[in-house]
Formats: C-alpha cells, sequence, structure tokens
C-alpha cells in the first residue's frame, strides 16, 4: 500500500511537472503583456531538440539544455512576428504552433522508436531511503526542483525587484512604459524568450522524464493546458502551482484508472482532462470582474511605439 | 515564394535533390490523370471549413475548434448512415448532410454558450473540445460502432451506397461536397460584402465599441459566428466520410481544421480568397504524400510547408503595414485592425 | 543645490532650442521652432490641437528626435537621446495622457519614472518631504486605480519633482481638474519657479495662461507665430494669435419654451460600472425638456462613460422605468431601438467607437443611420442610398474629404468629427446625446458643431452635452448639472449658477474614496 502510494505521488508529480514548467514561463510572458498561443509549438520543439541532443551527448542533462535552447530559438519566430512586425498575437501563436508540430514530427522522424535513459532522479544517501518522502521530497529529477524554484523565483522577481516591476508596468501600460522611455519591445522580446525556453523545459521533460521516447504530437495538448492554467491562476504564480498538480493529478488519473480496468471506456477518462480545462475555464472566467481586475492590461495588446 | 525557397532548403537539408523534390512536391500532383480531380477533393473541406473561421476571424472570434466539428459533424451523419443503410438515397443523403451541419453546429454552441454566458476564452475552449471530439470518435469506431467483419480494426462498416456522396465525374473521386464549397464561398462573400449581418461581423472586428455603438450584439455575432463555422466544419466532416472515406475511421481528418485557420488567413479572411488559398493547401496535402512515397520524407512536410506559408504570410503583412505607416501615421492603426487583434477578449 | 547667484548663468538661457524641425509622414509637425527659457521662469507654449506643442515637447523630454535643429541646454550644445537622459539633465514632464500604470501602486508608479533606484524606505521618507514641502500629499501604498484624476496627476508632478528638476514640461495640466484643483497646481507651480525651476507650460486655455505664465511662444501649424507677455494681453488677442483669424461671437439662442414637455426623464439610474477600474452610476436622475440643452460638466473618469453608456443603450440601463425617451420606457432598450424612438448619440471617442477609422464614410454612415434611414432592405445594405447620405453629410457640414468612399482614419479630428455629429443631426432626431463634441478639434470645427446643436436645439431637440470644457458649456447649454464619482447634482439654470459654484460641485467627489461618503451625505440630506 505504502509503495502504491508512493508510486501515485511520484506519477502525479511527473505528470505535473511539464505543466508547471511551462505555464510559469507563459505567466511571466503574459504579465509582459503579449499572449503566445504557440506554447504548444515550442515545447514539441522543446521535446524534440531535448531528446535528439540527449540521444547525440548520451547525456539526458545537457538534452535538458538542449530542450530549453530549442523553445527559446522557436519563440523568437514569435517575437519578430507579434512583436517585431506586429502581426496579431493570436494567429502569430497558431503560427507557432502549426510549424512547431510540423518542424518537430519532421525532425522527429529519425527518431520514433528509439528508447533513452531517463533524466536521473535525485539521490541523497539516508534521506532519499526514507520510505514515502524520501523518494517524494528528495529523490525526483533535477526539473522538478527547478520547477518549484522557477515558481519562487518568478513570485519574487515580480513582485520584489526593479525588473519585474518594469516588466508588470510594460504589461499594464505599454504606452506609459515607452513614454518613461522603457524599451517595451525589448522587454516584451526577453519574457517571450523565457517562456519559449520554460516551455522547452517543459517538452524536454516531456521526452526525458515523462516519457523516455519521442512520438510525434507527444504533449497531447499539454501547451493549451498550460495556457489555460496561467488564467485559472488569475496570474498569480503560487496558484500555479496547484492548478498544475491539479490537472497532473487529473491526468494521472485518467491512467490509473485505465490500468485498474475500470469499466468505462478509456477514450471517455483520456478525456477527462480536457474537459476538466474547459470546466475550470468555465468557473474562473464566469466571474468576469475578477479575470477583468487580474489579467494584464495590455495582454494581446500589440504595441508600437508612434512618436 | 519565400515559402517555396525555404521549403526547398529544408528538402536539401533532408539530402534530396532541389528541383526534383519540388517537382515532386508542387508540380506532379496536378500532372497526374486525375490530379485536379484530387486537388478539388482536398480542397472542398479545406474551404468550406475556411469560410466559416474567415467570417468568425472577421468578428475577431477565434474558432480554433473546427477540427472538433469536423469530426462531430462526420459523427453525426455518418452514425446515421450506418443506423439507417437502405434508405434511399434521396432522402438518406440529404439527411446525412443535414445531420452533419447540426452536428458541428451543436459543438460549436458548446464553444459560443461558454463565451456568452460564462466568458470563457472560445481559443482555449475549442480547442479542448477538438481532442475531445477524437477521443469520442476512437471510442466509437473501436467500440460500439466498430464492423464486426473488420478483423478488429478501428473502423466502421463501409457505408451503404445510398449514403455515398454524388461523384460529379465518372471515374474520379470529384464529389458534391466540391460544389458546396463554391456556393459556400460565394454565400460568404455576399453576407460579408453586401449584407448587414456581414456588416456586423467586420465592425465587431475592427472596432468592437463601434459595433456596440451601432448597436449590434456582440452575443449574438459570437453564436453566429460559432454557429456557421462549426455548421460549416460539421458539412465537410460529413461530405469527406462520406466521399472519399466511405467510412468512419479514427484518422478521418488529416488536421484540415487546424489547416482551414491557415487557409482562412491566406485567403485575406475573404471567402473568394480563401477559394484560392484552399487549392494551394490542397496542393501540399497532395505533394506531401507524393514526397512521402517517392522521396520518403515524412508526410509532416506539409506541415512544414503550411507553417512556413502562415509565416511569411503574416510577416509580409506586417512588411506592407510598415511601407504604408511611412506614408501616413494614422493609416496605419486601421489597416491593421483586420489583422490584429484589438481585443483577445477574455482570456 | 542652493541657487548660485551667478550672473552668467541667470543670463544664460536654461533651454534654447533654434531651428528645430521634425517631419511626420504628410505633415511638418515642427517647422524650424525656436524657443528660449530662462531659469525660473513660468513659460507658456499657446497653440491649438495640431498646433505642434506635444511634438515639441516631446522632442525636448527625448521622446521624439528632431530632423533637424539644435538644443543648447544651459548654453551648452546637448542631444536629448532618451526620457532617461532628459531626466538626467534634469528635465521632468508631466503628460496630457498621463504615463501612469493602473495596475500598480503609488508607490511603484513612482518609482517606475525615475533613473536611479532607491529601496522602499528611501522612496516613502522622499514623497513625505516632498509632501510636505510642496503640498501635494500622498500614500505610496494606495493602488492607482482607486485614485481620482486629480491624484493622479499629483503622482506624475511629485514623480517630477523627486529628480529636482530644472525643467519641468506640463502638457495641458488643467483638462483633468476642477476650477479649485487648478488654482492649488498654479500656487506649487509659482512656488517652484520661485525656487529656481523653470516651467514649460502647454495649453490652448488662454485664461490660465494669462493667469499664470510671464512669457509666450505662440504656435501655429508647426511655426512659432508670436512672442508676448501674457499678461499684458487680452483673451480675444491670445486667441487671434493662436487661431490666425478674427473670431465670431457665438449665435445667440432663443429662449427656451416655459411649456416644453419633456423628451428623456431618467430617473435614479443606478449601474455598477463593467469596465476596468470604471465608475459606477448612483441614482443618477434628470429631465431634459424639448429645445433645451443640458451640459453635464464634470472631471473626466467620474462616471461620464458610464452615463453615456447608459443613455445610448450600449449597457442596458437597469429597470425600463429609468429611461423615459418621449414618455416610453427605454432602459431596456438596446441602442437601435432607442433609434427608433428618436434618440441619437455622439460617443466622445471618435476613433473606433463612433467611427470605424478602418471603414469608409459611406460604411461608417451605415453605422448609426442604418435604423432611422432605412439603408437596408431584407438584411441587404442598400449601397447607393447610404452612399448618398454620407455625402449628404460630408456637403451639409463641410467635412473636407475626397468622397463619402474616404475612408475614415484619412480625416483630421476636426472633420471627422464634423462627420459623426453631422450624420446624427441629419437623422432628424427627437433627442441628441453627445459627450465632449469638440474635444481635440481645431476652432472653425468646434464653431461649426455649436452651431448645428443650437440650430437643433431651436428646431425643439432636446440635447445633452456631457463635457469637461465649462466655457463650451457655459456658452453652449440652458441648464446645467455636474457629475461627480459617478453621482449627479440637482439641475440648475446657467443663469442662475457660476463656474465657481459648478467647480466646487466637480470636485465634490473628490476621489472614489470619498465617493461613497458624499453620496451618503447626498442621501441623509
Amino acid at each position: 500500500m505504502i509503495v502504491l502510494l508512493t508510486n501515485i505521488m511520484l506519477s502525479v508529480i511527473v505528470t505535473s511537472t511539464p505543466l508547471l514548467l511551462a505555464a510559469t514561463g507563459e505567466l511571466v510572458v503574459e504579465k509582459a503583456g503579449v499572449l503566445n498561443l504557440g506554447v504548444e509549438g515550442m515545447m514539441l520543439v522543446g521535446a524534440i531538440c531535448g531528446f535528439a541532443v540527449a540521444l547525440k551527448t548520451g547525456s539526458p542533462t545537457i538534452g535538458v539544455l538542449g530542450g530549453m535552447i530549442g523553445g527559446a530559438l522557436f519563440s523568437l519566430l514569435f517575437s519578430v512576428l507579434a512583436l517585431s512586425f506586429l502581426a496579431a498575437q493570436v494567429p502569430a501563436g497558431l503560427v507557432l504552433t502549426i510549424f512547431g508540430s510540423g518542424l518537430s514530427a519532421l525532425i522527429g522522424a529519425a527518431y520514433v522508436g528509439i528508447s533513452i535513459e531517463r533524466l536521473p532522479h535525485l539521490a541523497i544517501p539516508g534521506l532519499s531511503d526514507i520510505p514515502i518522502i524520501g523518494p517524494i521530497l528528495f529523490g525526483e529529477d533535477i526539473l522538478v526542483y527547478i520547477s518549484f524554484v522557477a515558481v519562487v523565483g518568478v513570485s519574487l522577481v515580480l513582485r520584489y525587484t526593479h525588473v519585474g516591476l518594469v516588466l508588470r508596468a510594460v504589461g499594464d501600460s505599454a504606452d506609459a512604459g515607452h513614454a518613461l522611455g522603457y524599451d517595451v519591445i525589448g522587454i516584451r522580446y526577453l519574457a517571450t524568450l523565457f517562456g519559449g525556453a520554460m516551455a522547452g523545459l517543459a517538452g524536454a521533460y516531456m521526452s526525458l522524464a515523462y516519457n523516455t521516447s519521442w512520438s510525434e504530437n507527444m504533449t497531447a495538448g499539454r501547451g493549451w493546458i498550460a495556457l489555460a492554467l496561467v488564467v485559472f491562476s488569475t496570474w498569480r504564480p503560487f496558484w500555479l502551482i496547484a492548478g498544475a498538480y491539479l490537472f497532473g493529478s487529473i491526468m494521472y488519473m485518467s491512467f490509473f484508472l485505465q490500468g485498474f480496468g475500470i469499466a468505462i471506456p478509456s477514450q471517455f477518462v483520456s478525456a477527462l482532462p480536457y474537459i476538466a480545462t474547459v470546466v475550470v475555464l468555465v468557473i474562473i472566467s464566469s466571474n468576469k470582474a475578477r479575470i477583468r481586475m487580474s489579467a494584464p492590461a495590455c495582454l494581446g495588446k500589440p504595441f508600437h511605439a508612434t512618436s | 515564394m519565400l515559402t517555396i525557397i525555404v521549403t526547398g532548403l529544408l528538402f536539401l537539408m533532408f539530402g534530396k535533390p532541389l528541383l526534383q523534390s519540388l517537382d515532386v512536391f508542387l508540380i506532379q500532383p496536378l500532372t497526374n490523370d486525375n490530379g485536379l480531380a484530387e486537388l478539388g477533393v482536398k480542397a472542398a473541406p479545406l474551404i468550406l471549413i475556411g469560410v466559416g473561421i474567415a467570417l468568425a476571424s472577421r468578428a475577431n472570434i477565434w474558432n480554433i475548434g473546427a477540427e472538433g466539428q469536423y469530426i462531430v459533424g462526420a459523427i453525426c451523419g455518418g452514425g446515421l448512415a450506418l443506423a439507417m443503410p437502405n434508405t434511399p438515397a434521396l432522402v438518406l443523403y440529404p439527411m446525412m448532410l443535414v445531420a452533419g451541419v447540426l452536428g458541428g453546429m451543436a459543438y460549436g454552441g458548446i464553444v459560443a454558450l461558454l463565451r456568452v454566458q460564462f466568458n470563457a476564452n472560445e481559443i482555449l475552449t475549442s480547442l479542448m473540445l477538438n481532442y475531445v471530439a477524437q477521443l469520442l470518435l476512437i471510442y466509437l469506431v473501436s467500440g460500439p460502432w466498430r464492423d464486426p467483419k473488420g478483423f478488429g480494426f478501428p473502423q466502421t462498416a463501409i457505408f451503404s451506397p445510398n449514403a455515398a456522396a454524388p461523384v460529379l465525374v465518372e471515374g474520379t473521386r470529384l464529389h458534391l461536397g466540391v460544389v458546396f464549397a463554391l456556393v459556400v464561398a460565394v454565400i460568404g462573400w455576399l453576407v460579408l460584402s453586401h449584407t448587414i449581418l456581414g456588416f456586423q461581423l467586420r465592425v465587431q472586428g475592427s472596432a468592437p465599441r463601434a459595433a456596440r455603438f451601432a448597436g449590434f450584439s456582440d452575443k449574438k455575432l459570437v453564436w453566429l459566428a460559432m454557429l456557421v463555422s462549426g455548421g460549416l466544419a460539421g458539412l465537410a466532416g460529413l461530405f469527406e466520410v462520406s466521399g472519399p472515406i466511405g467510412q468512419l475511421t479514427t484518422t478521418i481528418s488529416p488536421g484540415y481544421g487546424y489547416t482551414a485557420i491557415i487557409v482562412a488567413f491566406l485567403g485575406r479572411l475573404h471567402p473568394l480568397g480563401v477559394v484560392l488559398a484552399g487549392l494551394l493547401l490542397a496542393l501540399s496535402y497532395l505533394g506531401g504524400e507524393s514526397a512521402q512515397i517517392e522521396l520518403a520524407l515524412p508526410s509532416a512536410v506539409t506541415g512544414i510547408f503550411q507553417g512556413v506559408l502562415l509565416f511569411f504570410l503574416l510577416a509580409c503583412d506586417a512588411l506592407i503595414l510598415y511601407r504604408i505607416r511611412g506614408a501616413d501615421v494614422g493609416r496605419f492603426a486601421g489597416l491593421k485592425a483586420r489583422f490584429v487583434s484589438p481585443k483577445v477578449a477574455p482570456l | 543645490m542652493p541657487l548660485s547667484a551667478a550672473p552668467d548663468l541667470t543670463d544664460t538661457p536654461l533651454l534654447q532650442l533654434s531651428g528645430i524641425v521634425k517631419q511626420y509622414p504628410g505633415t511638418l509637425a515642427n517647422d524650424h521652432v525656436d524657443l528660449t527659457i530662462a531659469p525660473g521662469e513660468i513659460h507658456a507654449l499657446l497653440g491649438e490641437n495640431g498646433a505642434g506643442k506635444s511634438t515639441l515637447v516631446k522632442i525636448i523630454y527625448g521622446v521624439v528626435k528632431p530632423n533637424a535643429g539644435d538644443i543648447f541646454w544651459r548654453g551648452e550644445k546637448i542631444e536629448i537621446a532618451s526620457p532617461n537622459a532628459a531626466r538626467a539633465l534634469g528635465i521632468g514632464m508631466v503628460f496630457q495622457h498621463f504615463s501612469l500604470f493602473e495596475g500598480l501602486t503609488v508607490a511603484e508608479n513612482l518609482a517606475l519614472g525615475m533613473n536611479e533606484q532607491r529601496t522602499r524606505k528611501q522612496l516613502r521618507d522622499e514623497i513625505a518631504a516632498i509632501g510636505a514641502r510642496y503640498g501635494l500629499q500622498l500614500d505610496p501604498s494606495h493602488n492607482l486605480a482607486d485614485l481620482s484624476l486629480g491624484e493622479r496627476q499629483r503622482i506624475e508632478i511629485v514623480r517630477c519633482l523627486m529628480q529636482s528638476p530644472k525643467l519641468l514640461i506640463m502638457d495641458e495640466p488643467t483638462s483633468v481638474l476642477t476650477p479649485q484643483e487648478v488654482d492649488k497646481l498654479f500656487e506649487t507651480l509659482r512656488k517652484l519657479a520661485a525656487q529656481g525651476c523653470s516651467v514649460l507650460y502647454i495649453s490652448h486655455k488662454l485664461n490660465e495662461i494669462r493667469a499664470l505664465c510671464e512669457k509666450a511662444t505662440v504656435m501655429r501649424h508647426g511655426r512659432v507665430v508670436a512672442h508676448c507677455d501674457p499678461r499684458q494681453e487680452t483673451t480675444t488677442r491670445l486667441a487671434e494669435m493662436m487661431i490666425g483669424e478674427m473670431l465670431t461671437a457665438p449665435r445667440p439662442r432663443l429662449g427656451l419654451s416655459p411649456t416644453a414637455l419633456p423628451c428623456l426623464e431618467i430617473d435614479r439610474l443606478t449601474i455598477a460600472s463593467d469596465r476596468k477600474f470604471g465608475v459606477d452610476l448612483k441614482g443618477v436622475s434628470f429631465a431634459v425638456a424639448k429645445g433645451q440643452i443640458l451640459g453635464i460638466a464634470g472631471v473626466a473618469g467620474n462616471g461620464q462613460t458610464e452615463l453615456m453608456d447608459a443613455l445610448s443603450g450600449e449597457v442596458p440601463s437597469g429597470k425600463p422605468s429609468a429611461v423615459m425617451i418621449e414618455g416610453i420606457e427605454a432602459g431596456h432598450m438596446a441602442p437601435a431601438e432607442r433609434r427608433a424612438l428618436g434618440a441619437c448619440f455622439v460617443p466622445e471617442e471618435r476613433n473606433g467607437h463612433a467611427a470605424v477609422p478602418g471603414m469608409t464614410l459611406s460604411d461608417n454612415a451605415l453605422l448609426s443611420g442604418y435604423v432611422r434611414k432605412a439603408l437596408s432592405k431584407l438584411g441587404f445594405i442598400n449601397r447607393p442610398k447610404t452612399t448618398n447620405f454620407a455625402a449628404e453629410v460630408i456637403k451639409r457640414f463641410d467635412v473636407r474629404t475626397t468622397g463619402p468612399m474616404s475612408e475614415a482614419r484619412s480625416l483630421s479630428g476636426g472633420n471627422l468629427q464634423k462627420f459623426v455629429v453631422g450624420r446624427e443631426v441629419l437623422q432628424d432626431p427627437k433627442l441628441l446625446v453627445v459627450s465632449q463634441p469638440t474635444w481635440g478639434v481645431d476652432a472653425g470645427a468646434a464653431a461649426a458643431i455649436h452651431d448645428a446643436l443650437v440650430q437643433l436645439a431651436e428646431a425643439d431637440t432636446a440635447i445633452v452635452v456631457i463635457s469637461q470644457d465649462l466655457d463650451e458649456i457655459f456658452s453652449l447649454c440652458d441648464s446645467i448639472a455636474v457629475i461627480a464619482g459617478g453621482v449627479l447634482s440637482p439641475v440648475t439654470r446657467i443663469a442662475d449658477t457660476t463656474i465657481s459654484d459648478v467647480g466646487l460641485l466637480m470636485g465634490a467627489a473628490g476621489g472614489a474614496t470619498e465617493t461613497d461618503a458624499s453620496y451618503r451625505r447626498n442621501d441623509a440630506a
């Protein structure tokens, strides 16, 4: 029983981590006033880049870096379109997703069916061996810890540093930021780059820890769920943890139930996370006033220094 | 043009001879015996869905859920075909068309309901419903609707001839859906440019406050846009399963619902432009298939081609806008209105 | 640093611009502009909307780079590359449209406008010190969204003062203030000037300039047309310099018939705002008779937008009986139904609200004219009729454009406003509600619009004018009410009130925080 419970907890953590990583990145992007709908595409590119690099170097850890860089570089495509060329952010984000799924499939064709070593778990002698708590608290892979550090870090930076203040300001009123002499576009580029790196990290987690192989469209909508999580959190970093673990649990539950051979068709169970996303969105969004008060005022609006 | 160059470079990267690849990808599909007919077959669903998305996008309503609406339309119409295979075609087929449209409308209607009543962002909800629809389809064809004689493959029985889309030209797969697509495009154009309804969509898209001032109800427009684009996607799904495919399987769509978004934008959100864009992207599907067969390239080439195309489309728009802005600052704000959404509510 | 009495410093101008040229596509915003500001001087930059004042100050503040010309700062030729550079020199600016962040606190807003970073404690102390010195109290922990416009301007000023500026630029600072707040602002500015800080004061309000400034530079069409001492000039003379032509006196109004029937009755209209940081309407009641022009005065952001939305039906206005048009309950009606009853509307914002910039004038005529002008049949647009209507508006209101097929955005502000007002006036409304009818338009267009409104009233139309411009209301309207914090004062006849009375009412609510208290006071009374 204890082993089972521990395994469930561990699996939930593994399922939730990519959601948390991607959503944390997107939260920063949106705080700067940019709506990048390309999370799914960046995750896929991150996943294949991470996988390919890990395979070539033999090191999943370097693979993680590869995924991060891949995601960040890929996000530049969005930035060029939406920030430099002032294309609408919604279609620009869609480009990223459509292009990303094609590009990753093309690169990944050569890697289908190959399995590699998993991202290593932390092993602290003594601590990691404690039942239940040991493996859960001290025996995770490095990205699980990074995902939490990222949330805390993002929260602190946004709240207490000048950089964070400027980022929020640019998302609140790009015009005012520009009038005060801040480089709105530059700041938004950096934020988007960060979001890309985090999505890439999440993707790499998918192909190096959640699975240890690559398959086409393996993120299965997780990028979109991460977007929904940002709304769920009403743009507060710590709420992302709650959201990501809620959805991670639901996702894991669908596998778990299938494993038990419960007499529900597996497709219904698999649809649960998506339906849950819709339900949660509806619940959160129906409080219009709250969404309005907490969403960055400039979210999704293109900015151009007209004078 | 740039797209062709970039795609060509990609071919080179995969170690294929450039000209031969482009020939296989873009030219050969048309020179086949019934290449043109196949082009029409592929273009029909893209145009049908694309027109719907174009109309909705004009009003800044982002229907990313066409894929799901397409599947549900196919399920509804296809279910009818399976349920009463012996009904005469003249009765059965129109009923299937209606079922397909209603199915798509209902599925799109969910999104409208959630947006209007609960303020839920239509991009995310419609997208999530795509996954749900796909899973529903898999459940049906591998569960209750599975063909008992199908050797356990996840697919339904082949539809009866009464439920087959009428073929236009003997010996090809060119079916009724192609005609529907063209008619829908023309109607779409008429509505958009000559009716108050189309005017409402255009005003809503370029200046939502002005639409409110004029007294156009944004809720009605959301409903309308989602029902129309959902219905058209459902129709496309129905034509596809009753025409070229002839049964329900797990893979009834090669991503038409997503590609149609590109079609809509490539067609400048203009219904007649959508026809041309639909033909071009249909070519990319055919090209992808022949590239797969003749050059042993993954079918993802199609996706790449489409992504690159959309990228350059948006980039070129921006460059054109820059140039115009050079001539007149004020003009810039309005010109981009169609492609640059003033309101991405309420994410 | 204390002011040194070194003679070379007082003789050298603080700031000198010479031959500044700024070319925008299609317009020459600044055409060889010269400007000299001495230390400790309050200098007015006077001109109509579009005269090039804002461009010039943006150049001084480093937001815009000039195409040609030199800038000298204390005698030295310099280039101001960015607002940061300007602030480093000692130039502070208070923008017409505040550069403030709604979602942040007062302290955060202040921190964003400064070159050197400070700790929270330092910031707090400095805010308190400046508040004490100039009488500009601010609570650093307040959220900006909760503050009135006057308080927001205070933040902008404090932000500048924290940099110990040598030159403070104020761009149209009084448009958001009550007359009493204006007096207070002038006191602060005089105090600053006395301590050696120069002030560049941009305005088109002549009385203010005469009261405050000791030198003036007048601009017209991008050029400097005159220098003067505004204290020595009459208002008329200044206006003529600014506009470049003789002003005609406004048409006298025929008196209001005492037996006129009410056309619009508003009864205890209470609506929660649906906008971010909006103002709720609280028990607004008034009536307008046929042929009457009612002015609704108030500082921007006190519920005018919400009132306009409720009157036009863009936001359903509570219970049906809250809005009666021509004796019919209309509170539940959408804009089109209200138009059918005879009501027409001109919202404040031309671009994107009253008109769609990217559409033709013909399409824009359709926008609000489709009901009363019957411009469609069976859902199809009657193009010839629509275009004729647009052409009629263009002709009757002297809209300078190439024709009904030109796009709205190609028109200048004044011309587009004439088109928008004309479009509504030519629908023969029984009731016309206009918000800020002459905001940001040139004097010629403003006169034409005022004329059209007066004529309409003489033809027995009831008119509501929502405006921040008290001069406009006093010259145009029969009666006046003041909106403050979403509460409307009782209606009084113009003849029975004064600008200073109105000013007191405008300031009644102060900020949103005090609004509820004053509302309760009204209830108790």
